[in-house]
Protein backbone atom coordinates (compact mmCIF):
# COMPACT_ATOMS: atom_id res chain seq x y z
CA UNK A 1 0.00 0.00 0.00
CA UNK A 2 1.91 2.67 -1.25
CA UNK A 3 1.36 6.46 -1.24
CA UNK A 4 -0.26 6.36 -5.37
CA UNK A 5 -2.05 3.33 -4.92
CA UNK A 6 -5.38 5.32 -4.32
CA UNK A 7 -5.87 8.08 -6.96
CA UNK A 8 -4.19 5.04 -9.41
CA UNK A 9 -7.28 3.48 -8.45
CA UNK A 10 -9.81 5.92 -8.36
CA UNK A 11 -8.62 7.32 -11.93
CA UNK A 12 -8.64 3.78 -13.19
CA UNK A 13 -12.59 3.81 -11.60
CA UNK A 14 -13.55 6.98 -12.99
CA UNK A 15 -12.38 6.53 -16.50
CA UNK A 16 -13.97 2.59 -16.24
CA UNK A 17 -17.00 3.60 -15.04
CA UNK A 18 -17.67 6.68 -17.52
CA UNK A 19 -16.87 3.88 -20.29
CA UNK A 20 -18.69 1.18 -19.28
CA UNK A 21 -21.89 3.06 -18.77
CA UNK A 22 -20.89 4.68 -22.47
CA UNK A 23 -20.49 0.99 -23.48
CA UNK A 24 -23.59 -0.22 -21.82
CA UNK A 25 -26.12 2.01 -23.16
CA UNK A 26 -24.49 2.61 -26.64
CA UNK A 27 -22.33 -0.53 -27.48
CA UNK A 28 -24.68 -3.63 -25.98
CA UNK A 29 -27.72 -4.60 -27.53
CA UNK A 30 -30.83 -4.69 -26.10
CA UNK A 31 -32.10 -8.23 -24.70
CA UNK A 32 -34.99 -9.95 -26.21
CA UNK A 33 -35.48 -13.65 -26.22
CA UNK A 34 -36.82 -15.10 -29.06
CA UNK A 35 -39.53 -17.80 -29.81
CA UNK A 36 -38.97 -20.67 -33.06
CA UNK A 37 -41.51 -18.86 -35.18
CA UNK A 38 -39.30 -15.21 -35.06
CA UNK A 39 -42.16 -14.16 -31.98
CA UNK A 40 -40.69 -12.24 -28.97
CA UNK A 41 -40.93 -14.30 -26.03
CA UNK A 42 -41.22 -13.71 -22.14
CA UNK A 43 -37.84 -13.57 -21.27
CA UNK A 44 -37.65 -10.18 -22.95
CA UNK A 45 -36.21 -7.56 -20.75
CA UNK A 46 -35.10 -4.96 -23.43
CA UNK A 47 -34.22 -2.15 -21.70
CA UNK A 48 -34.96 -3.22 -18.08
CA UNK A 49 -32.02 -5.70 -18.14
CA UNK A 50 -29.54 -2.39 -18.50
CA UNK A 51 -29.51 -2.62 -14.80
CA UNK A 52 -27.93 -6.20 -14.72
CA UNK A 53 -24.58 -4.49 -15.02
CA UNK A 54 -24.43 -2.59 -12.37
CA UNK A 55 -26.42 -5.10 -9.99
CA UNK A 56 -24.27 -8.58 -10.95
CA UNK A 57 -20.85 -6.21 -10.76
CA UNK A 58 -21.83 -5.01 -7.43
CA UNK A 59 -23.46 -8.53 -6.13
CA UNK A 60 -19.55 -10.16 -7.08
CA UNK A 61 -17.58 -7.34 -5.25
CA UNK A 62 -20.09 -7.96 -1.74
CA UNK A 63 -18.62 -11.27 -2.12
CA UNK A 64 -15.37 -10.65 -2.52
CA UNK A 65 -15.81 -8.15 0.43
CA UNK A 66 -17.20 -10.70 3.14
CA UNK A 67 -14.74 -13.36 1.98
CA UNK A 68 -12.15 -11.36 3.01
CA UNK A 69 -13.81 -9.90 5.58
CA UNK A 70 -14.04 -13.80 7.22
CA UNK A 71 -10.97 -14.47 6.43
CA UNK A 72 -8.57 -11.44 7.68
CA UNK A 73 -11.46 -12.08 10.94
CA UNK A 74 -10.02 -15.71 11.50
CA UNK A 75 -6.11 -14.70 10.78
CA UNK A 76 -6.95 -11.46 13.43
CA UNK A 77 -8.22 -14.16 16.10
CA UNK A 78 -5.42 -16.47 15.24
CA UNK A 79 -3.06 -13.02 15.83
CA UNK A 80 -4.50 -13.05 19.17
CA UNK A 81 -4.26 -16.88 19.99
CA UNK A 82 -1.60 -17.22 22.63
CA UNK A 83 2.24 -18.13 21.12
CA UNK A 84 2.25 -21.19 23.02
CA UNK A 85 -0.80 -23.18 22.21
CA UNK A 86 -0.11 -22.22 18.05
CA UNK A 87 3.63 -21.80 17.49
CA UNK A 88 6.09 -24.28 19.54
CA UNK A 89 9.00 -23.21 19.94
CA UNK A 90 10.56 -19.69 19.80
CA UNK A 91 12.19 -19.98 16.54
CA UNK A 92 8.75 -20.85 14.49
CA UNK A 93 8.74 -18.56 11.62
CA UNK A 94 6.43 -18.64 8.65
CA UNK A 95 3.00 -17.73 8.42
CA UNK A 96 1.88 -17.80 12.01
CA UNK A 97 4.74 -15.61 13.30
CA UNK A 98 3.56 -13.00 10.10
CA UNK A 99 -0.01 -13.79 10.87
CA UNK A 100 1.09 -12.69 14.47
CA UNK A 101 2.95 -9.52 13.57
CA UNK A 102 0.17 -7.95 11.88
CA UNK A 103 -2.40 -8.27 14.19
CA UNK A 104 -3.86 -5.10 13.99
CA UNK A 105 -3.81 -4.94 10.04
CA UNK A 106 -5.88 -7.87 9.54
CA UNK A 107 -8.39 -5.98 11.91
CA UNK A 108 -8.30 -3.02 9.60
CA UNK A 109 -8.82 -5.22 6.82
CA UNK A 110 -12.13 -6.81 8.07
CA UNK A 111 -13.44 -3.32 9.28
CA UNK A 112 -12.79 -1.44 5.93
CA UNK A 113 -14.31 -4.70 3.99
CA UNK A 114 -17.50 -4.60 5.83
CA UNK A 115 -18.05 -0.95 5.66
CA UNK A 116 -17.42 -1.43 1.39
CA UNK A 117 -19.34 -4.28 1.25
CA UNK A 118 -22.57 -2.61 3.50
CA UNK A 119 -22.65 0.34 0.35
CA UNK A 120 -22.03 -2.44 -2.16
CA UNK A 121 -24.23 -4.92 -0.96
CA UNK A 122 -27.48 -2.05 -0.47
CA UNK A 123 -26.93 -0.63 -3.93
CA UNK A 124 -26.99 -4.58 -5.17
CA UNK A 125 -30.11 -5.10 -3.04
CA UNK A 126 -31.89 -1.77 -4.31
CA UNK A 127 -30.54 -2.32 -7.74
CA UNK A 128 -31.86 -5.96 -7.33
CA UNK A 129 -35.66 -4.76 -6.02
CA UNK A 130 -36.10 -2.73 -9.23
CA UNK A 131 -34.98 -5.37 -11.74
CA UNK A 132 -37.48 -7.18 -9.78
CA UNK A 133 -40.04 -4.81 -10.23
CA UNK A 134 -39.48 -4.87 -13.91
CA UNK A 135 -39.64 -8.45 -14.52
CA UNK A 136 -41.32 -10.60 -11.30
CA UNK A 137 -43.65 -6.76 -11.21
CA UNK A 138 -42.66 -7.06 -7.36
CA UNK A 139 -40.61 -5.21 -5.45
CA UNK A 140 -39.38 -8.39 -2.96
CA UNK A 141 -39.92 -11.66 -2.88
CA UNK A 142 -39.14 -14.35 -0.60
CA UNK A 143 -36.73 -16.09 -2.96
CA UNK A 144 -33.61 -17.67 -1.53
CA UNK A 145 -30.72 -15.76 -2.96
CA UNK A 146 -33.00 -12.50 -1.68
CA UNK A 147 -32.81 -13.46 1.35
CA UNK A 148 -29.71 -14.72 2.42
CA UNK A 149 -28.63 -11.59 0.95
CA UNK A 150 -30.65 -9.15 2.43
CA UNK A 151 -29.90 -11.25 5.98
CA UNK A 152 -25.99 -11.28 5.35
CA UNK A 153 -26.60 -7.47 4.73
CA UNK A 154 -28.55 -7.27 8.36
CA UNK A 155 -25.28 -8.83 9.90
CA UNK A 156 -22.81 -6.20 8.55
CA UNK A 157 -24.58 -3.35 8.84
CA UNK A 158 -24.94 -5.19 12.42
CA UNK A 159 -21.34 -5.14 12.32
CA UNK A 160 -20.33 -1.42 11.87
CA UNK A 161 -23.13 -0.26 14.30
CA UNK A 162 -21.11 -2.80 17.25
CA UNK A 163 -17.83 -1.20 15.46
CA UNK A 164 -19.39 2.19 16.19
CA UNK A 165 -20.34 1.63 19.39
CA UNK A 166 -18.92 -0.96 21.64
CA UNK A 167 -15.96 0.54 22.28
CA UNK A 168 -12.04 -0.94 22.65
CA UNK A 169 -13.20 -4.57 22.39
CA UNK A 170 -15.34 -4.03 19.41
CA UNK A 171 -12.18 -5.75 17.37
CA UNK A 172 -12.70 -9.17 18.99
CA UNK A 173 -16.30 -8.50 19.13
CA UNK A 174 -16.89 -8.20 15.69
CA UNK A 175 -14.62 -10.68 14.29
CA UNK A 176 -16.42 -13.10 16.28
CA UNK A 177 -20.30 -11.93 14.52
CA UNK A 178 -18.22 -12.21 11.10
CA UNK A 179 -16.97 -15.70 11.39
CA UNK A 180 -20.48 -16.34 13.15
CA UNK A 181 -22.30 -14.47 9.79
CA UNK A 182 -20.25 -16.86 7.88
CA UNK A 183 -21.63 -19.91 8.88
CA UNK A 184 -25.01 -18.87 9.53
CA UNK A 185 -25.41 -17.93 5.82
CA UNK A 186 -25.03 -21.45 4.93
CA UNK A 187 -28.13 -22.48 6.93
CA UNK A 188 -29.87 -19.44 5.91
CA UNK A 189 -29.21 -21.21 2.08
CA UNK A 190 -30.50 -24.57 3.12
CA UNK A 191 -33.60 -23.21 5.20
CA UNK A 192 -35.14 -20.68 2.48
CA UNK A 193 -35.64 -23.17 -0.24
CA UNK A 194 -35.63 -23.23 -4.07
CA UNK A 195 -34.31 -20.79 -6.42
CA UNK A 196 -35.90 -18.74 -9.06
CA UNK A 197 -33.26 -15.89 -9.02
CA UNK A 198 -31.26 -15.76 -12.74
CA UNK A 199 -29.05 -18.37 -12.50
CA UNK A 200 -25.19 -18.18 -11.98
CA UNK A 201 -22.49 -20.50 -13.25
CA UNK A 202 -21.39 -22.11 -16.02
CA UNK A 203 -24.72 -22.29 -17.65
CA UNK A 204 -26.00 -18.95 -15.98
CA UNK A 205 -26.67 -15.37 -16.73
CA UNK A 206 -23.15 -14.50 -16.93
CA UNK A 207 -21.78 -17.20 -19.26
CA UNK A 208 -23.91 -16.68 -21.34
CA UNK A 209 -24.36 -13.34 -22.38
CA UNK A 210 -24.31 -12.16 -25.93
CA UNK A 211 -21.00 -11.52 -27.79
CA UNK A 212 -21.76 -7.23 -27.33
CA UNK A 213 -22.70 -7.39 -23.69
CA UNK A 214 -19.93 -9.79 -22.59
CA UNK A 215 -17.54 -6.94 -23.42
CA UNK A 216 -19.56 -4.19 -21.52
CA UNK A 217 -20.66 -6.65 -18.27
CA UNK A 218 -16.52 -7.43 -17.67
CA UNK A 219 -15.36 -3.94 -18.43
CA UNK A 220 -18.08 -2.51 -15.62
CA UNK A 221 -16.98 -5.63 -13.24
CA UNK A 222 -13.44 -4.62 -13.44
CA UNK A 223 -14.12 -0.66 -13.19
CA UNK A 224 -16.13 -1.43 -10.09
CA UNK A 225 -13.34 -3.78 -8.77
CA UNK A 226 -10.81 -0.79 -9.31
CA UNK A 227 -13.24 1.69 -7.33
CA UNK A 228 -13.62 -1.20 -4.46
CA UNK A 229 -9.82 -1.31 -3.96
CA UNK A 230 -9.58 2.58 -3.55
CA UNK A 231 -11.93 2.43 -1.24
CA UNK A 232 -10.88 -0.42 0.79
CA UNK A 233 -7.44 0.92 0.83
CA UNK A 234 -8.15 4.78 1.91
CA UNK A 235 -10.31 2.91 4.95
CA UNK A 236 -7.60 0.52 5.87
CA UNK A 237 -5.43 3.99 5.89
CA UNK A 238 -7.49 6.46 7.30
CA UNK A 239 -8.26 3.81 10.64
CA UNK A 240 -4.68 2.96 10.81
CA UNK A 241 -3.79 6.85 11.07
CA UNK A 242 -6.92 7.11 13.47
CA UNK A 243 -5.29 4.24 15.98
CA UNK A 244 -1.99 5.96 15.27
CA UNK A 245 -3.38 9.68 16.10
CA UNK A 246 -5.18 7.98 19.10
CA UNK A 247 -1.58 6.17 20.29
CA UNK A 248 0.29 9.61 19.83
CA UNK A 249 -2.11 11.84 21.93
CA UNK A 250 -2.23 9.25 24.89
CA UNK A 251 1.78 9.01 24.60
CA UNK A 252 1.46 12.90 24.75
CA UNK A 253 -0.78 12.87 27.59
CA UNK A 254 1.08 10.24 29.82
CA UNK A 255 4.39 12.22 29.09
CA UNK A 256 2.49 15.49 30.14
CA UNK A 257 2.69 17.17 26.95
CA UNK A 258 -0.23 17.70 26.08
CA UNK A 259 -2.95 18.15 28.64
CA UNK B 1 -18.89 -15.23 44.85
CA UNK B 2 -17.66 -17.70 42.56
CA UNK B 3 -14.06 -18.04 44.57
CA UNK B 4 -15.15 -18.64 47.91
CA UNK B 5 -17.91 -21.13 46.73
CA UNK B 6 -15.76 -22.69 44.77
CA UNK B 7 -14.30 -25.05 47.64
CA UNK B 8 -17.66 -26.17 48.47
CA UNK B 9 -17.71 -30.16 46.93
CA UNK B 10 -19.25 -30.23 43.79
CA UNK B 11 -22.99 -31.59 43.68
CA UNK B 12 -22.49 -32.26 40.17
CA UNK B 13 -24.13 -35.16 38.61
CA UNK B 14 -21.12 -35.53 35.80
CA UNK B 15 -18.90 -38.71 35.63
CA UNK B 16 -16.22 -37.92 38.78
CA UNK B 17 -14.41 -40.68 37.85
CA UNK B 18 -11.08 -38.70 36.63
CA UNK B 19 -8.83 -41.04 35.03
CA UNK B 20 -5.66 -40.54 33.25
CA UNK B 21 -5.23 -39.49 29.73
CA UNK B 22 -7.55 -37.63 27.22
CA UNK B 23 -10.62 -39.16 28.53
CA UNK B 24 -9.50 -37.83 32.20
CA UNK B 25 -9.16 -34.64 30.37
CA UNK B 26 -12.62 -34.79 29.44
CA UNK B 27 -14.39 -35.75 32.22
CA UNK B 28 -12.61 -33.15 34.38
CA UNK B 29 -13.77 -30.74 31.78
CA UNK B 30 -17.24 -31.82 32.28
CA UNK B 31 -16.78 -32.07 35.98
CA UNK B 32 -15.62 -28.19 35.74
CA UNK B 33 -18.43 -27.21 33.36
CA UNK B 34 -21.34 -28.44 35.13
CA UNK B 35 -19.38 -26.59 38.41
CA UNK B 36 -19.80 -23.13 36.52
CA UNK B 37 -23.35 -24.06 35.57
CA UNK B 38 -24.40 -25.24 39.00
CA UNK B 39 -22.87 -22.00 40.67
CA UNK B 40 -25.17 -19.67 38.47
CA UNK B 41 -28.41 -22.19 38.28
CA UNK B 42 -27.73 -21.84 42.39
CA UNK B 43 -27.50 -18.33 42.47
CA UNK B 44 -30.19 -18.30 40.67
CA UNK B 45 -32.52 -20.24 42.97
CA UNK B 46 -31.55 -18.35 45.98
CA UNK B 47 -32.67 -15.04 44.33
CA UNK B 48 -34.71 -16.48 41.32
CA UNK B 49 -34.27 -13.00 39.98
CA UNK B 50 -33.58 -13.73 36.32
CA UNK B 51 -36.36 -16.66 36.31
CA UNK B 52 -39.22 -14.34 37.51
CA UNK B 53 -38.35 -11.57 35.42
CA UNK B 54 -38.43 -13.96 32.45
CA UNK B 55 -41.22 -15.45 33.35
CA UNK B 56 -43.39 -13.12 33.44
CA UNK B 57 -42.19 -10.74 30.89
CA UNK B 58 -43.25 -14.33 28.54
CA UNK B 59 -46.29 -14.62 30.30
CA UNK B 60 -46.84 -11.24 29.22
CA UNK B 61 -45.83 -11.16 25.79
CA UNK B 62 -48.27 -13.97 25.47
CA UNK B 63 -51.33 -12.19 26.79
CA UNK B 64 -50.17 -9.26 24.34
CA UNK B 65 -50.06 -11.67 21.66
CA UNK B 66 -53.39 -12.93 22.52
CA UNK B 67 -55.52 -9.58 22.50
CA UNK B 68 -53.48 -8.11 19.62
CA UNK B 69 -53.60 -11.14 16.97
CA UNK B 70 -56.94 -12.46 15.68
CA UNK B 71 -58.20 -15.79 17.85
CA UNK B 72 -59.95 -17.49 14.75
CA UNK B 73 -58.70 -21.01 13.90
CA UNK B 74 -56.97 -20.49 10.70
CA UNK B 75 -54.95 -17.63 12.02
CA UNK B 76 -53.71 -18.91 15.17
CA UNK B 77 -52.29 -21.68 13.48
CA UNK B 78 -50.41 -19.85 11.79
CA UNK B 79 -49.45 -16.77 13.96
CA UNK B 80 -48.42 -19.30 17.19
CA UNK B 81 -45.41 -20.79 16.40
CA UNK B 82 -43.98 -17.31 15.61
CA UNK B 83 -45.15 -16.43 18.79
CA UNK B 84 -43.85 -18.95 20.76
CA UNK B 85 -40.67 -18.56 19.37
CA UNK B 86 -40.62 -14.38 19.81
CA UNK B 87 -41.22 -15.42 23.29
CA UNK B 88 -38.19 -17.62 23.27
CA UNK B 89 -35.95 -14.61 21.72
CA UNK B 90 -36.94 -11.94 23.87
CA UNK B 91 -36.66 -13.93 27.03
CA UNK B 92 -33.57 -15.60 26.24
CA UNK B 93 -31.61 -12.01 25.65
CA UNK B 94 -33.15 -10.73 28.77
CA UNK B 95 -31.93 -14.04 30.38
CA UNK B 96 -28.41 -13.46 28.53
CA UNK B 97 -28.03 -9.90 29.75
CA UNK B 98 -28.53 -10.36 33.38
CA UNK B 99 -26.87 -13.81 33.84
CA UNK B 100 -23.80 -11.74 32.53
CA UNK B 101 -24.10 -9.01 34.52
CA UNK B 102 -24.33 -10.43 37.60
CA UNK B 103 -20.63 -11.72 36.59
CA UNK B 104 -19.88 -8.23 35.72
CA UNK B 105 -21.53 -6.11 38.73
CA UNK B 106 -19.05 -8.07 41.66
CA UNK B 107 -16.04 -8.16 38.60
CA UNK B 108 -15.83 -12.11 39.00
CA UNK B 109 -15.80 -12.41 35.22
CA UNK B 110 -12.01 -12.05 35.22
CA UNK B 111 -12.16 -14.27 38.28
CA UNK B 112 -13.49 -17.02 36.61
CA UNK B 113 -11.83 -16.84 33.82
CA UNK B 114 -8.30 -16.42 35.95
CA UNK B 115 -9.66 -20.03 37.65
CA UNK B 116 -7.33 -22.78 37.01
CA UNK B 117 -10.00 -24.78 34.98
CA UNK B 118 -9.96 -24.42 31.18
CA UNK B 119 -11.71 -21.42 29.52
CA UNK B 120 -13.55 -23.96 27.56
CA UNK B 121 -15.18 -25.29 31.05
CA UNK B 122 -16.44 -21.62 31.64
CA UNK B 123 -18.00 -21.59 28.35
CA UNK B 124 -19.56 -24.40 28.71
CA UNK B 125 -20.76 -24.20 31.88
CA UNK B 126 -22.53 -20.51 31.28
CA UNK B 127 -24.35 -22.06 28.22
CA UNK B 128 -25.40 -24.82 30.29
CA UNK B 129 -26.99 -22.86 32.73
CA UNK B 130 -28.31 -20.17 30.53
CA UNK B 131 -29.62 -22.85 28.44
CA UNK B 132 -31.60 -24.40 31.61
CA UNK B 133 -33.15 -20.94 32.48
CA UNK B 134 -34.06 -20.49 28.53
CA UNK B 135 -35.61 -23.85 28.71
CA UNK B 136 -37.62 -22.69 32.28
CA UNK B 137 -39.27 -20.27 30.46
CA UNK B 138 -40.07 -21.89 27.76
CA UNK B 139 -41.77 -24.47 29.98
CA UNK B 140 -43.67 -21.58 31.50
CA UNK B 141 -44.75 -19.64 27.54
CA UNK B 142 -45.91 -22.83 25.80
CA UNK B 143 -49.01 -23.95 28.17
CA UNK B 144 -49.97 -20.48 28.19
CA UNK B 145 -50.11 -19.88 24.79
CA UNK B 146 -52.11 -23.27 24.02
CA UNK B 147 -54.40 -22.34 27.22
CA UNK B 148 -55.05 -18.67 25.37
CA UNK B 149 -55.45 -19.26 21.89
CA UNK B 150 -56.70 -23.04 22.13
CA UNK B 151 -54.72 -25.14 19.57
CA UNK B 152 -53.61 -28.47 20.68
CA UNK B 153 -50.01 -27.57 21.30
CA UNK B 154 -48.73 -30.66 22.79
CA UNK B 155 -50.64 -33.32 20.59
CA UNK B 156 -46.55 -34.33 19.71
CA UNK B 157 -45.05 -33.47 23.09
CA UNK B 158 -41.96 -35.30 22.21
CA UNK B 159 -40.98 -33.49 18.59
CA UNK B 160 -42.04 -30.19 20.31
CA UNK B 161 -39.95 -30.89 23.25
CA UNK B 162 -36.39 -31.43 21.21
CA UNK B 163 -37.06 -28.69 19.09
CA UNK B 164 -37.45 -26.39 21.93
CA UNK B 165 -34.21 -27.62 23.83
CA UNK B 166 -32.48 -27.88 20.55
CA UNK B 167 -33.49 -23.87 20.79
CA UNK B 168 -32.39 -23.14 23.96
CA UNK B 169 -29.31 -24.79 23.30
CA UNK B 170 -28.76 -22.68 20.05
CA UNK B 171 -29.94 -19.46 21.66
CA UNK B 172 -27.63 -20.35 25.16
CA UNK B 173 -24.10 -21.42 23.29
CA UNK B 174 -24.20 -18.67 20.54
CA UNK B 175 -25.47 -15.47 23.90
CA UNK B 176 -22.71 -16.55 25.82
CA UNK B 177 -20.15 -16.35 23.49
CA UNK B 178 -21.52 -12.83 22.90
CA UNK B 179 -22.69 -11.62 26.11
CA UNK B 180 -19.12 -12.87 27.56
CA UNK B 181 -17.34 -10.53 25.27
CA UNK B 182 -19.92 -7.46 25.71
CA UNK B 183 -19.72 -7.28 29.45
CA UNK B 184 -17.52 -4.39 29.20
CA UNK B 185 -18.93 -2.74 26.82
CA UNK B 186 -21.81 0.23 28.09
CA UNK B 187 -24.34 -0.15 25.61
CA UNK B 188 -24.56 -4.13 25.83
CA UNK B 189 -28.19 -4.47 26.37
CA UNK B 190 -28.89 -3.09 22.83
CA UNK B 191 -26.12 -4.75 20.93
CA UNK B 192 -26.96 -8.42 22.36
CA UNK B 193 -30.39 -8.04 20.13
CA UNK B 194 -28.16 -6.60 17.89
CA UNK B 195 -25.48 -9.29 17.19
CA UNK B 196 -27.57 -12.48 17.90
CA UNK B 197 -31.13 -12.02 16.22
CA UNK B 198 -29.32 -11.93 12.77
CA UNK B 199 -27.06 -14.98 13.18
CA UNK B 200 -29.84 -16.63 14.94
CA UNK B 201 -32.45 -16.62 12.00
CA UNK B 202 -31.90 -19.92 10.81
CA UNK B 203 -32.57 -20.98 14.71
CA UNK B 204 -35.60 -19.22 14.78
CA UNK B 205 -36.53 -20.11 11.13
CA UNK B 206 -36.35 -23.83 11.99
CA UNK B 207 -38.30 -23.37 15.02
CA UNK B 208 -41.27 -21.92 13.79
CA UNK B 209 -41.12 -24.32 10.77
CA UNK B 210 -41.31 -27.05 13.11
CA UNK B 211 -43.57 -26.16 15.59
CA UNK B 212 -46.34 -25.20 12.27
CA UNK B 213 -45.61 -28.59 10.78
CA UNK B 214 -46.49 -30.14 14.15
CA UNK B 215 -49.78 -27.86 14.84
CA UNK B 216 -51.02 -28.50 11.01
CA UNK B 217 -53.73 -30.22 10.53
CA UNK B 218 -53.28 -32.99 10.21
CA UNK B 219 -49.66 -32.86 11.62
CA UNK B 220 -46.46 -32.67 9.13
CA UNK B 221 -44.13 -35.40 11.36
CA UNK B 222 -42.37 -35.93 8.59
CA UNK B 223 -41.04 -32.10 8.38
CA UNK B 224 -41.01 -31.82 11.88
CA UNK B 225 -38.30 -34.26 12.30
CA UNK B 226 -36.73 -32.43 9.51
CA UNK B 227 -36.25 -29.22 11.28
CA UNK B 228 -34.98 -30.84 14.55
CA UNK B 229 -31.99 -33.13 12.53
CA UNK B 230 -31.72 -29.21 10.70
CA UNK B 231 -31.21 -27.41 14.01
CA UNK B 232 -29.21 -30.46 15.55
CA UNK B 233 -26.75 -29.54 12.85
CA UNK B 234 -26.90 -26.35 13.29
CA UNK B 235 -26.20 -26.20 16.85
CA UNK B 236 -23.37 -28.57 16.32
CA UNK B 237 -21.75 -25.90 13.80
CA UNK B 238 -22.28 -22.98 16.21
CA UNK B 239 -20.90 -25.28 19.25
CA UNK B 240 -17.70 -25.82 17.54
CA UNK B 241 -17.10 -22.36 16.08
CA UNK B 242 -18.14 -21.02 19.89
CA UNK B 243 -15.42 -23.30 21.47
CA UNK B 244 -12.56 -22.51 19.13
CA UNK B 245 -13.42 -18.95 19.06
CA UNK B 246 -14.64 -18.02 22.62
CA UNK B 247 -11.09 -18.00 24.11
CA UNK B 248 -9.59 -15.43 21.38
CA UNK B 249 -12.63 -13.46 22.21
CA UNK B 250 -12.76 -13.22 25.84
CA UNK B 251 -8.99 -12.62 26.59
CA UNK B 252 -8.20 -9.09 26.96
Amino acid sequence: MKKPTIPVFAVLAAAGIATSIYAIFFHAPLQYGLNEDGKLNGSSLFFNQKIFYFHTAHAMLLILAVASAGVSSILFLLSRTAPDAAAPGPESRGAMAFIRAHGSMWDDIASASVDVAVAFGAIALLSGSIWAKAAWDVWWNGEPRLTITLLLWLVLVGYVVVRRFAGPSADRITAGMAIFGGVSSYFVYTMVGKDSHPASGTNGVVATLGPGMKGAFWLTVASFACWYIALVVSRVQSTRAERELRELRERGLDLGVLQ
Amino acid sequence: MSLARRREPAPTGAGAGAGAGAGGRVSSLVRHAARIAWKDLRIELRSREILYTMAFFGALLVVIFAIAFPLDMRAVRGSLPGMLWTAIAFTGTIGLGRAFDRERENDTMRALLLAPVPRLAVFLGKAIATALMVLAVAVICAPLLAVFLNVALFAHPLPLVLIVVLGAIGVAVTGSVFAATLLKVRSRDVLLPVILYPLLIPLFGAGTKCTAALIADPANLEGAWYWIQFLGIYDAAFLVVSVWIFESLVIE
